[in-house]
């Protein structure tokens, strides 16, 4: 019940969105989340994501299963995220879940991209027209 | 005895390598791994953070590295 993939190919939401299908949901939830083009006010011109995959990979899942602690009633889950090279509007990464009812999905879907952003060895490069920064490295 | 750390992101920018060799006391600590670090690598310390990984874990201050471990340097995650 739990799909997790880190891939360097273009991610296929239909297709992720489809893994999640069961018969006992009647709500499924999805985040996407895609490539800006600013990051406080500066023009991106592309990012850069690199991993480390075996920690990456080790550590959506446990984030995925504490999400099935807190909400036993999921049915099934998928993470996939991204990396190596993405330009404006491409897909970073895709959570999806189905549960019986739509609040717990909403909940479950915040909890995993939230504890997945806190938690998950990824890191992304901003490059700009004039420089590049690694986020939320420096204070 | 002889770690071998990965790095990751601004951390292996810093450092120069992917990959870096440490000699280290043993029961050397995660958290004395990374005060001999800053002290080589000073920017190190200018990070928001920096944890140690060992075995796909983030490790607790007094974790104890082994030569065996797979131990790496992991700044600020930003991925999403």
């Amino acid at each position: 019940m739990i799909h997790i993939d880190l891939t360097d190919q273009p991610i296929d939401v239909a297709a992720a969105l489809r893994s999640v299908e069961a018969d006992g949901a009647g709500a499924i939830n999805t985040f996407i989340g895609t490539v800006r083009n600013q990051s406080t006010g500066r023009p991106v011109v592309r990012l850069e994501y690199e991993a480390y995959d075996s920690m990456a990979l080790h550590q959506l899942r446990k984030v995925a299963e504490q999400a099935a602690e807190k909400w036993p009633m999921l049915q099934q889950v998928t993470v996939i995220h991204r990396k190596g090279t993405l330009h404006i509007g491409d897909v970073a990464v895709v959570v999806a879940v189905s549960t019986p009812h739509r609040a717990e999905s909403f909940a479950a879907c915040q909890y995993i991209i939230d504890t997945l952003k806190q938690v998950v060895t990824i890191w992304k490069k901003e490059f700009y027209e004039d420089g590049d920064v690694w986020v939320a490295a420096h204070p | 005895m002889n770690l071998k750390i990965a790095l990751f992101g601004i951390a292996r920018e810093i450092v120069g390598q992917s990959t870096l060799d440490v000699a280290a006391p043993e029961g050397q600590s995660a958290q004395g791994l990374l005060l001999a670090l800053h002290a080589q690598y000073p920017a190190l310390a200018g990070l928001t953070s920096l944890a140690v990984a060992v075995n796909n874990e983030y490790a607790a201050d007094d974790t104890l590295l082994h030569e065996r471990d797979e131990i790496a340097l992991i700044p600020p995650v930003s991925g999403g």
